[in-house]
């Protein structure tokens, strides 16, 4: 279960230099406790057989590996789309709340809680709280609450209490922040399901292990439809990055399977309005691990801009500021603007509405340097169902 | 000897210890907020270095910490402040804050610039034991500075034990499973954990922090530690001062007498 690769995590919780566990002392017990159990938990024989059931039946996986001809045609190599967009909730986030609500049980937890950007991972553990029958509080931005409406909506119709967040810049960064507080007051009934590869150890890797299932499938159906189980690229959208940790996964000793990660520039990466935390960012401390993020000279976090709320977070998860540090990944950037008419891309070229987040992955592939022959993955970690507003009004629609 | 370790020498009870954010209410509060402080009988203080995410403090602390950081608080400032403080402060002063902002500062000038201005001792929430222990201790150590750990109601008996031996200033109780401010009377089940702490005989002195907010929460604190700290209702009674002397007096007085 732990591996020798200089990509994963070692035995301390950390990638290179990044990660770890800095928690207040008010976090220890918890914190500890998933240290010590986590992977006992998660490769119990029961445990896995739950797990694969419910992503199975209920999540509806293997999710398809779609070879997109119209658009492959149109970039002028061999694109083959992971539609994450078709599992229960239209994204990827799923998987990890399936896996976090069976391991909470385990742990004799009766609350949940959980932050989100978005809304996928708010709805996503919704959706597992009501199927365990669990009480769930999601903390969300004030400003994403506005933009990502009908999440809110879902959330609230599956029984989950949104309570926002009005503090700093009202997004992804502050919803955590008040869902960290949540957890320090309420450490004995609650878990806390962090929603991508941030927050300290073991977070990161475990939530890395759960999204892992994308990358296995890839491999499996890559090999019966090419023959080769490994692509030339694997390209996924980086906020916190779990979708792009689950699609890199099984790839990241593959040192022939280039890693793109692509990160939201916002109106630009020089604009002050960004979110492109490998260009803009330094090595900090932020929401309890070592890593990658925007802060000013002093350490201040800076508020990070990105027309869509998944990607507007300050920082990246410490799997990939090593990637990033390492040379091991390829960090691209793509603006409001170029993902917007990606979105449009995908739409009228394959009939697949993106999520705005996901449409930063498909808005880099004439930059990545793909030949004619090269297989090229991108993850399509969710529907655009929920930005449809935000379609129709920058689009014009 | 160091300032922390003399107090609790000379003094065992009733320790009152007040938490300010640095760059509160005004960028340069902090020098006139110690000087009124000690001339009303505070024992020690902590100077909170202001952070963007305060994940372990409530809304007040963290309304604080923007203010400060809006007046444009940063280390290099406060240390600036503090620089030539000892000439009027002879109480112990502690800095209190999140990591981040250190380890920009750089954490060997940090210190560095701690020590030189008469600083004893450093509370910083999100440094764990094991990562002070490895990476830490000797610099802390090489600066003369102590580190000061938090105990929570979460916390086993065979760790206080532990953070107990690797301290030697003084052990901040967590009253509750809480941010800072909160606003329930202490009640048995905190009184039991306390006892509990009490009984374990440490060789570090104890103080008692979060949620102790008035002479009530203080006097029923002090019965089970050597003293108590009071953050959030200090905050909240220098906000929008327009007499910081008087607002300060009346505040420390009323915790008093």
């Amino acid at each position: 279960m732990k591996n020798d690769s200089k990509y994963q995590v070692d035995d301390k919780g950390y990638y290179g230099q990044f990660g770890g566990a800095y928690i207040p002392e008010m976090l220890h017990r918890n914190i500890e406790e998933l240290q010590l159990r986590y992977l006992e938990i998660i490769y119990d024989e029961t445990f896995q057989k739950e797990f694969q059931s419910l992503l199975k039946d209920y999540v509806g996986r293997p999710t398809p590996l779609y070879f997109a001809k119209r658009i492959s045609d149109h970039f002028n190599t061999n694109i083959y789309l992971k539609r994450e967009d078709l599992c229960h909730t239209g994204a990827h986030k799923i998987n990890n709340t399936v896996g976090q609500i069976l391991l909470a049980k385990r742990l004799g937890k009766t609350r949940i809680i959980a932050e989100t950007g978005a809304g996928q991972h708010g709805v996503a553990t919704a959706t597992v709280c009501a199927l365990m029958g669990m009480p769930c509080i999601v903390y969300m931005g004030e400003v994403d609450i506005e933009r990502q409406s009908a999440n809110v909506k879902r959330m609230k119709m599956l029984g989950a209490e949104v309570r926002p967040a009005t503090s700093g810049s009202k997004t992804l960064k502050d919803a955590t922040n008040e869902a960290m507080r949540d957890w320090i007051a309420n450490p004995v009934d609650t878990h806390y399901i962090i929603g991508s590869v941030v927050g300290p150890h073991p977070f990161p890797d475990m939530v890395a292990r759960f999204q892992s299932v994308i990358s296995e499938e890839i491999k499996k159906q890559l090999l019966e439809k090419t023959g080769n189980e490994n692509p030339n690229f694997v390209v996924a959208c980086v906020g916190g990055g779990s979708n792009a940790a689950g699609a890199y996964y099984h790839f990241l000793d593959n040192e022939d399977v280039k890693i793109v990660a692509v990160e939201a520039a916002g109106h630009g990466v020089n604009s002050g309005k960004s979110a492109a935390t490998t260009i803009l960012g330094k090595p900090g401390v932020l929401h309890g691990s070592k890593t990658l993020f925007m802060q000013t000279e002093d350490g201040q976090v800076v508020e990070p801009h990105s027309i869509s709320a998944g990607l507007d977070y300050p920082g990246i998860g410490p799997v990939h500021a090593n990637l990033f540090e390492s040379k091991r990944g390829i960090f691209l950037s793509a603006t409001d603007d170029e993902s917007l008419q990606a979105a449009m891309l995908l739409s009228k070229l394959e009939g697949i509405i993106p999520a705005l987040e996901t449409a930063h992955a498909i808005a880099v592939i004439d930059r990545i340097g793909a030949k004619k022959d090269d297989v090229v993955v991108v993850n399509l970690s969710g529907r655009g169902d929920k930005d449809l507003d935000t379609y129709v009004r920058e689009l014009n629609l | 000897m160091n300032r922390i370790n003399n107090l609790f020498q000379t003094k065992q009870k009733n320790i009152l210890s007040v938490f300010c954010t640095a760059g509160f209410p005004e960028l340069n509060s902090i020098v006139p907020v110690l000087e009124e402080l000690q001339n009303n009988g505070v024992d020690m203080v902590e100077i909170g270095m202001p952070f963007s995410d305060p994940t372990a403090d409530g809304p007040v602390i963290q309304y604080s910490n923007n203010i400060a950081i809006n007046n444009g608080m940063s280390l290099k400032i406060l240390f600036e402040q503090l620089k030539g403080v000892r000439a009027k402060i002879h109480i112990p002063l502690v800095l209190m804050g999140y990591i981040n902002p250190a380890l920009q500062y750089g954490i060997d000038n940090f210190l560095r610039d701690t020590h030189a201005c008469g600083i004893d001792g450093i509370i910083i929430p999100d440094l764990p034991m094991y990562e002070y222990e490895n990476f830490y201790k000797n610099r802390f150590d090489e600066h003369h500075l102590k580190n000061i750990f938090l105990v929570t109601p979460q916390t086993s008996k065979e760790r206080i034990r532990r953070i107990d031996a690797v301290s030697d200033a003084f052990i901040y109780i967590v009253s509750s499973n809480a941010i800072t401010g909160g606003s329930a009377n202490i009640e048995e089940e905190q009184k039991e954990y306390f006892s509990r702490i009490k009984k374990m005989e440490l060789k570090n002195p104890l103080v008692i922090g979060f949620g102790i907010r008035d002479k009530k929460t203080f006097d029923t604190a002090c019965n089970f530690a050597n003293g108590a700290i009071i953050g959030t209702a200090f905050i909240n009674a220098i906000d929008k001062s327009k007499n910081l002397k008087e607002d300060i007096q009346h505040f420390i007085q009323s915790i008093k007498n």
